[in-house]
């Protein structure tokens, strides 16, 4: 059966195992949802968003859609996923269910919890109904099977003048127990005026086995909100993420979300931030650094709709083997926003012959009194500078991944938790195969 | 220390080294001079290992080895040290940082330990001190927006910093002031020794004034058509190349 008629005939069965929350909207929500997916099914590459990345070979596999068994794994054997050199609260799912071993959750003074909790408790009802799939796509087919399906992942909620003190981590892992599984996680993350949060969002196969991630994450900034999140894609090249991450900011928000995608098999990530206020700071950053046959795309949107707000967008790409690379980073500036500052780079290195790129800009300018800037580059590291530093005795690996090192760098400068920066240098240290030989 | 015999070098069919003989010794400093575009670079950076050069004919022998097969980095272990006549810019490596790389490579491909960083940064600051270089310069990205004559500088500082057997620096008195040229002759200078080389590649006079050759070479379309003593320059100066073309 093909994965569509699969999920077309156990939408029913999902149903009705979850009908406890049916009186809030949420039923009415799946089931337009569904019929929305059911319409249009998977996107194509006839479809202009999917030109460049084919999800035929994905989705040909039969995934197991419900995964039911509860696993356990010891900490010890993913610790390493973690950023466990600090405290942090933690929201963990094996397979699609909820540990709450590997967890640390509050609903002291703000919920870190579970959507699946949310979902069924009445004093929930608020928050989700105003809220959940208010700002995830409608006309996208790939989050309509989200939203059908929608039933567990993380819910945050974190109420105003709240600093959370420690980061949240979120980690999806799967075990292999399945040979091969679809997980359709569900984030809704809610924080308030004057409030502060940062957060990492982790998928990690632990085996060999084809897992396919279609992960939507809803984001509300309110007034004055500072939210930092942070996308670690490191996963095994058996792996596929489709990662769509949809931000509202209210005025004098600042909200930015950093993917850093490493990698996987075919790693879709779109990312969009609608700004509905003044005074409003939105930042993208991305470093994908893949080889092999791996893909990564990011499709990315700003709307700018109302005055005096900005963001500022990067996105660095180093392409091995024969890698392919996609941006696409579109910008909007509506008529009423005048006095909009909307920067975005996308910088590319292609290292070796079969490697591409695909970049497209795309600024839709309406008002007249905006600073909008955009740059695009694909090269090759610099023959000049490599030979500079071999001349001073630096071998040509290490040279190479000093260069690389030093093109992404400043993607990384915008890392807020120290520890978490470290980690990060040390994979792409690791990605270059090179020893750098100091602490950068 | 180095032996350049019937050296030809071209660079996509373009023959640019036409038969180079060049004998420098220990403790010797020879100028090479030359117009504007007669091979002196070429010169420097095949010594030096850029593979975009081809080697069609003779031999470069550093300390009695031929260095043909060996790569720009395991020339530089072996005591070669190029100051570029355009020194490359590289973002988001500090000076400190990429110097300190150079040195531990160079350690490490001599089969010695790293050097502890104490050391490290006491030689640093010596050889900072030695150039007249701020310290706040050395945190900076490597050439990044340098002015000319700081980028020349800084090359010299990385010399004094990997101490190398032969040095060759192509017109590095160019771009610097009358009071960094003194700086930066007086560290050469310093660093001169009985066991280490120099060549220096420059269009000027004035250079030779405050780093005194032993040997003056004029390079023209890829041969060196004259050699001779310091003098040499010193009639360049008056009479230009033509007579000797
Ligand atoms: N990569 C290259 N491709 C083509 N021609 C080259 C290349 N590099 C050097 N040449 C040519 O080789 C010749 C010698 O160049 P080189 O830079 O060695 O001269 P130079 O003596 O150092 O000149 P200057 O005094 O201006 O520095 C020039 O004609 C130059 O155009
Ligand atoms: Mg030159």
């Amino acid at each position: 059966m093909e994965l569509k008629e699969k999920l077309v005939a156990s939408f029913l069965a999902f149903e009705n195992k979850v009908s406890v929350d049916t009186d809030s909207n949420v039923h009415d929500i799946r089931s337009n949802a569904f019929d929305h997916f059911e319409q249009h099914g998977f996107p194509s590459k006839k479809d202009e968003e999917w030109k460049y990345t084919s999800l035929k070979s994905i989705l040909k596999h039969d995934y197991n859609v419900f995964p039911e068994g509860e696993s356990a794994i010891e900490f010890a054997t993913v610790k390493k996923y973690f950023l466990h050199e600090i405290d942090s609260y933690k929201i963990v799912f094996i397979d699609g269910v909820y540990s709450s071993f590997l967890s640390e959750t509050s609903h002291d003074g703000y919920d870190i919890c579970l959507l699946s909790a949310a979902l069924k408790q009445p004093k929930y009802k608020t928050v989700v109904d105003h809220f959940f799939n208010t700002i995830a796509a409608k006309k996208s087919s790939i989050t309509s099977l989200n939203t059908a399906f929608s039933k567990e992942g993380a819910y945050i909620h974190i109420p105003k003048s709240t600093v959370v003190p420690k980061p949240i981590q979120i980690i999806h892992f799967s075990t292999g127990n399945e040979a091969e599984l679809l997980l359709q996680p569900r984030n809704l993350i809610v924080v308030g005026e004057n409030s502060h949060v940062q957060i990492i969002e982790r998928h990690q196969s632990l085996s060999g086995n084809v897992v396919l991630t279609n992960s939507v994450t809803e984001i509300f900034a309110n007034k004055n909100s500072i939210i930092d999140y942070y996308k670690i894609q490191n996963d095994e090249k058996s792996a596929s993420l489709i990662d769509n991450t949809y931000v509202q900011q209210k005025q004098h928000s600042h909200v930015s979300v950093n993917t850093f995608s490493f990698g996987g098999n075919l790693t879709r990530n779109n990312l969009e931030f609608f700004q509905e206020g003044e005074y409003i700071d939105s930042t993208l950053n991305g470093i994908s650094i893949i080889g092999d046959k791996q893909l990564v795309d990011n499709h990315t949107l700003v709307m700018h709709k109302h005055p005096n707000c900005e963001s500022h967008e990067l996105y660095k790409g180093i392409y091995f083997d024969k890698s392919t690379g996609v941006f696409n980073g579109k910008v909007i500036v509506e008529k009423e926003a005048q006095k909009t500052n909307a920067f975005q780079q996308n910088n590319n290195i292609l290292i070796d012959d079969g490697a591409t790129i695909n970049a497209k800009p795309q600024l839709e300018i309406f008002a007249d009194d905006v600073k909008c800037s955009h740059g695009c580059t694909i090269g090759q590291l610099d023959s000049d500078a490599l030979f500079y530093m071999r001349s001073r005795g630096i071998p040509k690996k290490e040279a190479n991944g000093l260069l690389l090192y030093a093109f992404a760098n400043d993607a990384l400068e915008k890392i807020k938790i120290p520890e978490l920066k470290t980690r990060i240098t040390k994979l792409i240290a690791k990605k270059l195969g090179v020893d750098l030989g100091f602490d950068l | 220390m180095l032996e350049i015999n019937n050296l030809h070098a071209k660079i996509e069919d373009k023959d640019i080294l036409k038969g180079i003989n060049l004998n420098v010794k220990a403790g010797e400093v020879h100028a090479i001079m030359g117009p504007n575009g007669s091979g002196k670079s070429t010169l420097a950076s095949v010594i030096a290992g850029r593979e975009d050069y081809e080697v069609s004919e003779g031999s470069i022998l550093l300390n009695n080895e031929d260095l043909e097969e060996l790569a720009p980095e395991e020339r530089a272990h072996k005591g070669v040290f190029l100051s570029f006549q355009y020194p490359i810019e590289i973002p988001g490596v500090t000076v400190t940082n990429f110097i300190k790389t150079a040195i531990n490579e160079s350690r490490k491909a001599n089969g010695l330990d790293e050097l502890p960083a104490k050391e490290m940064l006491q030689k640093i600051r010596e050889k900072a001190e030695l150039l007249d270089i701020d310290r706040k310069f050395l945190s900076r990205s490597l050439n990044e927006g340098f002015s000319g004559g700081e980028k020349k500088r800084n090359e010299i500082f990385q010399m004094a910093m990997l101490e190398p057997k032969l040095s060759i620096l192509d017109e590095t008195d160019s771009g610097l002031d009358i009071d960094a040229l003194k700086v930066v002759a007086n560290g050469v200078n310093k660093l001169k020794s009985q066991d280490n080389a120099v060549v220096l590649i420059t269009h000027y006079q004035r250079l030779l004034e405050y780093i005194v050759p032993d040997y003056v070479h004029v390079l023209h379309d890829g041969k060196i058509v004259k050699s001779g003593g310091k003098e040499l320059a010193l009639e360049l100066e008056a009479k230009g190349y033509d007579w000797l073309k």
